[in-house]
Formats: structure tokens, C-alpha cells, sequence
């Protein structure tokens, strides 16, 4: 078993700037349904979600692959803990590097959003740091 | 295209140092561009040129410069023909 971790924060701002430019276009582009109707147009909430997809991408290690954003979907259980769940594109490289399961926890404040996610994999600990890290 | 792409980077890339300081194939994210501005940045092209950047194009390479920039959205055009 193998273990891979990414971080990311995200300036409040930026999605702020956002939704003010680009409103419902800039929501449909980047978050899936159910994190729209989550967030309910709140930026710390889609921020904390933002920072999950790009830590999920660099937990990943996906280098230059295309993935769409909307495939990385930030879930919420009744009890509030955050889950993911991934489509597509990020589905397809969760499978290559042999993902078993994944976690991730959120956090903001007034100006930033926080996302740290971790990744299970199937190989060894010796396998992984000898593999190919793109 | 170049001026319009870089008046775009400008108000929307949230670079660390002035855009007219770097030249076509200069690194927008070593010049401070965080992926979320990445973002901003592809919605205000879309807006202005009125392109959609597919699935297959939404990757890091795209955005990586101006001049990256430039031959996505001549791709595009010409898809669009």
C-alpha cells in the first residue's frame, strides 16, 4: 500500500471575481451539481471545493492531463464530513495509479480556502517511490 | 490576438509582475497565476472571442503563456470553420 497527498489554497477573491464576471457560466464550468447547490453561491464554500479538485490533481499527479474540473465532485454526508467522488478523466487516472481510496478534508477563513486530500493506492510504499512520478 | 490575450492575462491573471514584462513563451504560472485565475482567465477568453474550450484543451499546457494561449485559440477557430 502506497500513499499520496495534495494540498491546495485558493484566495476567496478569485472566486469572487468570478462569480461577479462570469455568475452561473463560471459555477457550471468548474462544480458539479450537487457542490452548486451545496455552496448555493457562497465563495468560502466553492473555494474550500476549488482547493479539493486542484489538491485531488496533485495528489494525482496529473501533470498536463485534461481533466474537467466538474469531474472532481466534492460530496457532503449528512453528519457534514466531506467525501470524493470522481468521474471521467479523473476516474481514469485514479485507476492507473492504482487508487483504493481517497479522503479529504476542507477548511476557510475570511480570505482563504484550504483543501488537503489523500490517496490509498494499491502499491507497496518501495513500489511508489521507485514508480514513475509524472 | 496577442494584445487582446494579454489585456485578458492582465486583468484577470493576477500576476506577480507587470505582463508587458514577459515575453510570449514566458511561464504565466511562474509568474504567479494560481490555477483558480487560470480559470478567470479561460471564462474572460471565452467571453471575448466567443469560444468554448473543449474537455480535451482544459489542461495546464493551454495556459501555460501567451503564446500557448494564442495557438489554442487559433486551434479553436479553425475547429470552428
Amino acid at each position: 500500500m502506497g500513499l499520496r497527498v495534495g494540498i491546495d489554497l485558493v484566495a476567496v477573491d478569485t472566486v469572487r471575481e468570478a462569480l461577479d464576471t462570469h455568475g452561473d457560466a463560471y459555477v457550471r464550468r468548474v462544480y458539479s451539481e450537487t457542490e452548486a447547490a451545496d455552496c448555493k453561491g457562497d465563495p468560502l464554500r466553492l473555494a474550500a471545493r476549488f482547493a479539493a479538485k486542484e489538491a485531488t490533481l496533485k495528489a494525482l499527479r496529473a501533470g498536463d492531463a485534461a481533466v474537467p474540473l466538474t469531474d472532481i465532485e466534492v460530496r457532503r454526508a449528512p453528519s457534514g464530513a466531506p467525501s470524493l467522488a470522481l468521474r471521467g478523466a479523473a476516474e481514469r487516472l485514479a485507476a492507473r495509479a492504482g487508487v483504493r481510496s481517497a479522503d479529504v478534508t476542507l477548511t476557510h477563513e475570511r480570505s482563504y480556502a484550504a483543501a488537503v486530500v489523500l490517496l490509498e493506492l494499491d502499491e507497496r510504499p518501495g513500489q511508489a517511490l521507485s514508480s514513475d512520478h509524472r | 490576438m496577442s494584445a487582446q490575450v494579454r489585456q485578458i492575462v492582465a486583468e484577470h491573471g493576477r500576476l506577480a509582475v507587470d505582463v508587458e514584462s514577459l515575453g510570449d513563451d514566458a511561464s504565466l504560472y511562474e509568474a504567479g497565476m494560481t490555477s483558480h485565475a487560470s480559470v478567470n482567465v479561460m471564462l474572460a477568453l471565452e467571453d471575448t472571442f466567443d469560444v468554448e474550450f473543449p474537455d480535451e484543451m482544459l489542461k495546464r499546457s493551454v495556459f501555460e503563456s501567451i503564446a500557448a494561449i494564442d495557438a489554442a485559440l487559433a486551434q479553436l477557430e479553425v475547429q470552428a470553420v
